[in-house]
């Protein structure tokens, strides 16, 4: 298939983006950090990671597609043809190789193809089997997420494979089960599989889905129309074909006496790591970061650290993409970048704001005040949340979010944009409310100067 | 070729935090002072050193013999002012302290001086000072009593002639240390990694540049990174060569990296560099050494321009910094007799005879926003160096420079001292010349090293709130053979 010769090894870069600078007694340090992954097809084995299948070798990698079949998904009927027809797609542009299977998600999982507790690997017959397989799908009984989660789990880890992905479709909420058994599922498969969640109509919880995609480090989006699966699950899985590498942690290593304050995604998407650190030796700790193809992402580190002298110079920290090894604890370094502090008693260098790190921050506030502005309306507060959805309105105008703004103006009326002034729509399309609420943590980059 | 290396004796103690050090302390274990190129205790750079100097401030006013010398045909030698420099706007003043003391005659006020790079004068044999200013320093070079246009080109290889050690060293062979040996000098519990930091509490560890120290039997020169600068952005070159005729010629070159420029570091390493390794191919082989400094300064130039070109390291960003690199240049030769400095930026040369009794002098006129209000007579120099802009400079090396003005200037000594060629580090603890004097040992001529290192010492007790350099070259040269060792 097409990408065959695509190759081998990615190549990560680290670049960091700061002001060093401090005035006396400061200590916090904030910085942004940039790691890009590019398949290496003509760079050469420069980094040797050993989860990489090697050149003219089929992809190593494993694929299970959870389809909800509950009984919603047949009002409309539409729904459940759309969820079919994508799944066909996606399967469609599984390569040659891909080990895969289909999942039938009810208040129970069923394997829909290729069944026995295994995977099927993908070629010309397979895909033809599992679409199908996909007429037998039908809709009715209740919907437990977790139950499907756990049976990817059990069928990719099947495979001796370096990527484990799935693909989640649900159009309602996760009625059949606690929440606490779905987290349950979630911490069993983090780590394990990666996992991009759909919403399909206006039945889903947003929270759920993006839950989903946050835990297992996955895109979450909503396909308000069920006539768009097709098209957004032929994405979804080749994004996932395009994963070379997979388990890729963010080190971060701080000096003696330095508090981390946060570490988050804030490119593509705006995502918490700060908790979901892992320690990794003496004052380094691992923070996941999923598998990686061609792509680049953002990171936002903010550090305390110790006050020292003018003229002083610390490393505040030492940021690596590691591929941890297990036991033993040989990561493998793929690529570092080192955030400093300086300390000066030069005040238009100590009270610069990298821009970098004040565009970030803006769209991590972004994120949170349209989640807040959501909350505040669904409550019922309407000045709370004119406040903070013109918050929003200002900050993605400030910053070139365009699309956001554009999310934004479908539940607002924007006054002027440069000052936040907006008013609240009366009658709000629901799909707009729970587009804006499950994109909000989609960023842009810094306008290039 | 390293930097003299001398054993700390007991009872040391750390130049900087006044902390007692032990014999074999490679760092000074309180503030992590970079200790290995200190020399014997007695040399310590804090100590005072009014109690050394004699007693009596130098009396401007003593009448000195006319150097015998200094004219052979018997015109009266013109004073030299710094303002007359060409490249310098020129206001009329006369400030009682820049004019020449008897004694130090100026020969050439800068004849090539202001040329832009570009119409760099090619191949001039013939004695300087003699095109641009006719009227004034022309007559007295003019006279030859500089003769070095008559090259030997045997004497370029003959190693009879040579002197006894015309080497270059040129500072910085920046070898990191082994990493895996080194303890952090601020926590004294952890190795250092690759990158030079802690790997326990991330303290930078004194890199090589944070103290350089380097001396020729002729020269010696220390730069030191100050206390409130976290690199040192400074840097000089040291050197000694043979002339045609087989004499000692010395040479010291000092730049001060531009701070709001980008790589600033690159640039004062990268000009000063440049600059020895121009006057060390010209000197040999006959230039006359004021046109060797002022081709020097244009290799300079060029050197930092062309950093301009290369790409920043990509694993930093520091979006403040925008400007191509630059940093400022002074630099002194002595050679036959004859003591030529040339400089762009506000880092200046002093004259210091060794005669205390008689003036110092300063050599240089800064290009800076003080200077030139001063010289175009707007403003006073009290109020002008008051001003917050003063020290900005209005000369420099870099790619941004408007237009180089490369300044030079002759003279002819007729008395031992020395040459002081430093930073504004320095200087802006001893601005005047007689405070300079008054910083620097009496037997500075006999010990450059250590009157460089009493000097920086001078400015650390100051508050050190720039990088430091100071270069040292006795006038004249000292004789073969006979350094400090």
């Amino acid at each position: 298939m097409a990408n065959f010769s695509k190759s081998t090894v990615p190549q990560f870069s680290v670049e960091v983006y700061q002001n060093e600078y401090l005035p006396e007694g400061g200590r916090e340090v904030n910085a942004i950090v940039t790691v890009s992954s590019t398949g290496g097809g003509t760079i050469g084995s420069a980094t040797a990671a050993p989860h990489l299948y090697s050149a003219g070798r089929a992809p190593d990698a494993a694929v299970a597609i959870m389809v909800d079949c509950s009984g919603s998904m047949d009002y409309p009927p539409t729904k459940m043809r759309n969820a079919r027809d994508a799944t066909a797609a996606a399967i469609d542009t599984l390569r040659d190789g891909v080990h895969f299977a289909v999942i039938g998600g009810t208040h129970v999982a069923k394997e829909v193809y290729p069944g026995g507790g295994r995977l099927a690997v993908a070629d010309a017959a397979t895909r033809d089997q599992a679409k199908q397989a996909l007429r037998r799908l039908s809709a009715g009984g209740g919907t437990a997420i977790g139950t499907w989660l756990r049976l990817a789990d059990r069928l990719l880890s099947s495979a001796d494979v370096a990527i484990r992905h799935g693909i989640l479709l649900t159009d309602g909420r996760n009625e059949h089960e606690s929440p606490e058994d779905l987290k349950a599922a979630l911490d069993t498969c983090a780590g394990r599989f990666t996992c991009d969640a759909r919403g399909v109509g206006t039945d889903w919880e947003v929270s759920e889905v993006t839950g989903i995609a946050s835990a297992l480090l996955g895109t979450a989006d909503i396909v308000a129309d069920p006539a768009g699966l097709a098209e957004d699950f032929t994405q979804m899985m080749e994004t996932a074909m395009g994963k070379e590498v997979a388990d890729v942690s963010l080190r971060l290593w701080t000096p003696m006496g330095a508090e981390i304050k946060f570490v988050k995604q804030v490119a593509p998407t705006v995502e918490e790591l700060t908790d979901r650190r892992t320690e990794a030796g003496p004052r380094a700790g691992d923070y996941p970061t999923g598998s990686w193809g061609d792509e680049s992402r953002d990171y936002h580190v903010c550090v305390e650290v110790p006050a020292a002298g003018i003229g002083q110079e610390m490393l505040a920290a030492r940021v690596s993409l590691v591929i941890p090894q297990g036991a033993g604890d040989s990561a493998q370094t793929l690529s570092q970048g080192l955030v400093r502090a300086v300390w000066t008693d030069d005040m238009a260098a100590s009270t610069s704001i990298n821009a970098q790190v004040a565009h970030y921050t803006g769209q991590a506030e972004l994120a949170q005040v349209i989640q807040q502005g959501l909350d505040a309306r669904k409550a019922g507060d309407v000045d709370g949340a004119t406040a903070k959805l013109g918050r929003a309105v200002q900050l993605a105008s400030a910053s070139g979010n365009a699309d956001t703004a554009k999310l934004l103006a479908k539940v607002v009326d924007v006054v002027d944009a440069a000052t936040g002034t907006v008013r609240l729509k009366a009658k709000v399309e629901e799909a707009d409310e729970m587009t804006l609420e499950t994109r909000s943590t989609k960023t842009v980059r810094v306008k290039k100067s | 070729m390293t930097p003299q290396m001398h054993q700390l004796a007991a009872g040391a103690t750390c130049p900087s935090c006044e902390e007692p050090l032990e014999s074999g302390d490679r760092f000074c274990g309180a503030c992590g002072y970079d200790l290995s190129a200190l020399t014997a205790p007695e040399d310590h750079p804090t100590i005072a050193m009014n109690g050394a100097e004699p007693a009596q401030s130098p009396a401007p006013s003593v009448d000195w013999p006319t150097a015998p010398e200094v004219d052979s045909s018997d015109t009266p030698v013109p004073v030299h002012l710094p303002t007359d420099l060409r490249g310098i706007e020129s206001g009329g003043r006369a400030p009682s302290r820049d004019v020449l003391p008897q004694g130090l005659q100026g020969l050439g006020g800068a004849p090539i001086g202001g040329v832009p790079a570009s119409q760099e004068p090619s191949g001039q044999s013939g004695p300087p000072g003699s095109s641009a200013r006719p009227g004034a320093a022309g007559s007295a070079s003019a006279d030859g009593d500089y003769t070095l246009a008559a090259p030997d080109p045997a004497g370029d290889d003959d190693p009879g002639n040579a002197p006894t050690d015309p080497r270059t060293v040129p500072p910085g062979e920046l070898s990191a240390p082994e990493a895996d040996t080194k303890r952090c000098v601020a926590c004294r519990t952890g190795r250092v990694d690759q990158d030079g930091y802690c790997e326990h509490c991330g303290h930078a560890q004194p890199r090589e540049r944070d103290h350089m120290e380097q001396e020729l039997g002729a020269v010696a020169a220390v730069s030191d990174r100050g206390l409130r600068h976290h690199r040192n952005e400074d840097a000089f070159a040291v050197s000694s060569t043979a002339l045609p005729d087989g004499s000692l010629a010395v040479v010291a070159v000092v730049c001060d990296g531009v701070s709001s420029a980008t790589r600033p570091d690159e640039a004062s390493l990268a000009a000063s560099r440049a600059a020895n390794e121009s006057l060390l191919e010209s000197l040999p082989r006959g230039a006359h050494p004021q046109q060797a400094m002022h081709e020097a300064i244009i290799a300079a130039s060029d050197a930092v321009n062309s950093l301009a070109e290369e790409q920043t390291s990509p694993q930093e960003h520091a979006p403040h910094h925008q400007n191509a690199p630059a940093c400022t240049l002074v630099g002194a030769i002595v050679a036959g007799g004859l003591l030529v400095v040339g400089w762009v930026g506000d880092s200046r040369a002093y004259w210091v005879p060794a005669d205390r009794t008689a003036p110092a002098a300063r050599l240089t006129e800064d290009d800076s926003w003080a200077a030139q209000m001063v010289a175009a007579g707007l403003m006073s120099e009290a109020e002008a160096y008051a001003d917050e802009r003063a020290h900005a400079i209005t000369g420099w090396l870099g790619a941004d420079a408007y237009e180089l003005e490369p300044h030079t200037a002759s003279f002819k000594p007729d008395r031992p001292g020395v040459v002081v060629v430093c930073t504004d580090g320095l200087w802006n603890y001893a601005e005047a010349a007689e405070e300079m004097a008054e910083a620097i040992p009496a037997d500075a001529g006999e010990r450059p090293l250590r009157s460089a290192q009493v000097l920086v010492g001078h400015a650390l007790d100051g508050g050190g709130h720039d990088n430091v350099t100071v270069a040292v070259l006795p006038f004249p040269a000292p004789p073969q053979g006979a350094g400090s060792a």
